[in-house]
């Protein structure tokens, strides 16, 4: 344990307000996160089509839909610019004692970063001005910048998770070697996980504005394209997320073993552990199955650390479930559609699919924050997993909730902002030139 | 050796981010102070033609700042970021402010609208400016000592010092956004928004230089320390560099050689930082932590080195290609007709 270069812990009234606010600027931030990731390649695919077919209607959806990737950007760049400086504002002891150790990987996201920044300027300005082969290309690098971004961000996560790349030495931070901080054993499952998830929430809100127009009667090719490309990418990143969730949890099985106990809520260190669904019912060994793969195998309980150690079970084991529900519920829905698409090359034509569909965003939403709460929430409270606490990583400052207010209300009209823009980019009516 | 350039590259950034996006955050300014709804509506105009395509880019330096800072200077950061949670949380909001209502001002649907957006924008546009350059004159004058918000959380940032430098920093803003708007209304061929960019450029221009001059008499009160930098060797320099490109700014302005002035107005301006840098050495928050103490292991700063060579081999070509199109006009502002 670690109390920081700082000073140590100091007095702060509103260690929780902190974490709050910390989280609602995640919670803002990270479905853009999911945009940035998606959106260009989707955008890319419908170019491509466009340029392999010579169908104006593929171009035009494509331009639509690089206008829509560049509202969601800025107000990315601006949602990520508070996030950085919260790094900071809110866990200056976390930054002074650790900065040295992973702040190489925000330096190269801040590389990303810029790429991204560049290159999306290049492209939505450059539609009608630069050669058609320039302007795909200049849409390349923002879908790597998206990559290598995320890697790098989620690789910090990780380290917070799974801590290496530096020793303790009389309460000092030493030997660091941000290299394996860098590449610590959480990035890949991490990484796979959350650009799914992009993919995923992408996919299924776009086509959710689709399915609407559907039910309101625009049922023209338009919306079906549309409805059709974002749809595709959805459905097949669902089953896989699937997949790449159990190995995920079995890796928190192995390295984190209290957080795993508290997706389930498990006192006791138990062998052949049982799975509670809603309403009581418990099914016997399947928290084993899912953390091992093997029914009598051994889960380790919350009692195997103080109670001081211990996360909050509750909020931890209610986000758990209803990540793996909602991500099991979008998978049915996705291999409905696959299936329809498979057998009969058409849309499924019920009105009930199209409803999932428009009620289908909102949920991937309500997943990909669920998991998130899951992983950091059951990751307190530790900061860095097991070697600073979160109160000794607070800051000092007074105002805490202060700025927790006025965030909290700058935050609703930039999401009201956005909203509109796009409402409004929404019912520009498509302009399909020859 | 390590320490020193990775405080280099601190100081890149950081100029960086006062010329280009200083030039943003001043083109508010302008907005701001632009007249009513349809005298000011080419002025805006232009300013929402020039600024779209650059501004998230522009905006990147002080992304690059505060990671170089963390990883490079954590101990250093932490003690700013918690004793001036106050204006950096301040202009961290002011950005998030502009960032919506620049984007959404263009859409508004009614007279209302458009002004409740444009003032927000505009007002948020000197409110950034104004805290950054108060956190930095608080560091200057040597406020913000090491620790977890161990510096007072005011009166750190509202000295004398802090007043001139955010005020100069708001000048400095302004005066870049007018001379680039001015080349930017010459390449459109519009006549009439050159010559009031240029009495925009000169006016903001003196303002700015007689700013600059306050602060060094500032300086010279209240910092015997920083003064001495600022009157010998390299700070001399800097100084005297500074002043002698803003004056020629300001004579390329009177002769209307917008495109040079461009250069001028951004020496000018990047030296009064490199200005401040070098008199400050070797302190990164004076009067206690030097850049050597407050520097991360060598191993992180060699990382930190070589990942930034890497990234900027991608980063110059990319940036000089952005420029070249969004000077030459070629990224079109998408609501505008084409020609």
């Amino acid at each position: 344990m670690i109390d920081g270069v700082l000073g140590g812990p100091v007095d702060q009234d509103y260690l929780v307000q902190a974490r709050q606010m910390q989280a609602m600027s995640f919670a803002v931030h990270i479905p853009l996160v999911c945009f940035g990731i998606a959106f260009p390649a989707m955008v890319l695919f419908l170019e491509g089509l466009w340029l392999r077919t010579g169908d104006p209607l593929y171009r035009a959806l494509a331009k639509r839909w690089s206008k829509a990737m560049l509202i969601l950007f800025a107000v990315g760049v601006v949602t990520g610019t508070i996030l950085s400086f919260e790094m900071g504002l809110l866990w200056p002891e976390f930054m002074a004692t650790f900065g040295a150790v992973f702040g190489l990987a925000f330096g190269i996201e801040g590389f990303s970063f810029f790429v991204e920044a560049i290159f999306i300027a290049i492209y939505v300005y450059g539609w009608d001005r630069l050669p058609a082969r320039v302007h795909v290309a200049a849409g390349v690098p923002i879908v790597l910048a998206g990559i290598s971004g995320s890697l790098m961000v989620i690789s910090v996560n990780g380290w917070m998770n799974h801590p290496v790349g530096f020793s303790i030495r009389g309460g000092e931070v030493v030997d660091v070697k941000p290299l394996e901080a860098l590449f610590n054993a959480n990035l890949w499952h991490e990484l796979v996980h959350m650009y799914l998830a992009g993919f995923i929430v992408a996919g299924f809100l776009v086509a959710g504005v689709y399915a609407y127009g559907w039910l309101r009667g625009r049922r023209d090719r338009h919306h079906r394209v549309g409805l059709v490309v974002a749809l595709s990418v959805a459905a097949l990143a669902a089953p896989a997320q699937l997949l790449v969730g159990d190995w995920a949890a079995r890796t928190v099985a192995e390295r984190q073993p209290v957080k795993l106990a508290a997706f389930e809520g498990l006192e006791r260190t138990t062998k052949g552990a049982p799975f509670s669904l809603p309403g009581g019912i418990e099914i016997p060994d399947l928290l084993s199955v899912l953390a091992f793969h093997d029914p009598g195998a051994t889960v380790t309980g919350l009692d195997s650390v103080p109670a001081d150690d211990r996360p909050p079970t509750g909020i931890v084991k209610v986000s758990f479930r209803t990540m793996v529900f909602i991500g099991t519920a979008l998978t049915v829905l996705g291999a409905w559609f696959l299936w329809v698409w498979w057998r009969h090359a058409r849309l499924p034509s019920s009105p009930w699919f199209h409803r999932a569909l428009v009620a289908a965003g909102p949920l991937a939403l309500v997943a990909l924050i669920a998991g998130w709460i899951t992983t950091e929430v059951g990751r307190q409270p530790w900061i860095v997993y097991q070697v600073m606490r979160t109160e000794s990583a607070v800051t000092g400052a007074s105002g805490v909730p202060v700025g927790f207010a006025a965030l909290g209300l700058v935050y609703a009209g930039l999401v009201a902002v956005a909203f509109v823009m796009l409402r409004r980019l929404g019912r520009e009516p498509l302009e399909v030139g020859s | 050796m390590l320490p020193d350039l990775v405080a280099g590259l601190a100081l890149l950034a950081l100029t960086g981010y006062v010329v280009l996006g200083g030039a943003d955050f001043g083109a508010g300014f302008w907005d701001l102070t632009a007249g009513g709804a349809e005298r000011g509506a080419p002025v805006r105009a232009m300013i929402k033609r020039a600024m779209s395509p650059v501004w998230e880019a522009n905006h990147v330096w002080l992304i690059f700042l505060l990671v170089v800072l963390w990883t490079g200077f954590p101990v250093a950061f932490g003690s700013i970021t918690s004793t001036l949670a106050i204006p950096l949380f301040a202009a961290a909001l002011g950005i998030v402010l502009r960032g919506g209502a620049f984007a959404l001002k263009g859409q508004a649907a009614t007279i209302a609208e458009a002004r409740a957006l444009g003032a927000t924008f505009a007002l948020a546009s000197v409110i950034a400016p104004f805290a950054f350059g108060a956190a930095v004159g608080a560091i200057a004058a040597g406020r913000v000592p090491v620790g977890n918000a161990r510096g007072d959380e005011w009166s750190s940032w509202t000295g004398s010092l802090s007043i001139v430098v955010g005020l100069l920093a708001v000048a400095t803003g302004a005066h870049l956004a007018a001379v680039f708007l001015g080349a930017d209304s010459r390449r459109a061929g519009r006549a009439e928004l050159v010559h009031a960019f240029r009495a925009r450029a000169l006016g903001s221009g003196v303002v700015a230089g007689a700013l600059a001059i306050a602060g060094l008499l500032v300086v010279r009160s209240d910092m015997p320390a920083l003064y001495d930098g600022l009157t010998s060797g390299a700070g001399l320099a800097c100084v005297l560099a500074s002043g002698a490109a803003g004056l020629v700014t300001l004579w390329l302005e009177w002769r209307e050689r917008f495109e040079l002035a461009r250069y001028a107005a951004a020496t000018a301006v990047a030296t009064i930082v490199a200005g401040w840098a070098v008199a400050q050495q070797p302190y990164l928050l004076p009067p206690d932590l030097t850049v050597h103490e407050a520097a991360a292991p060598d191993a992180t700063l060699a990382a930190l080195l070589v990942a930034t060579a890497v990234g900027m081999a991608l980063i110059v070509p990319a940036l000089t290609w952005l420029f070249r199109l969004a000077l030459s006009g070629r990224l079109a502002y998408e609501d505008e007709p084409r020609p």
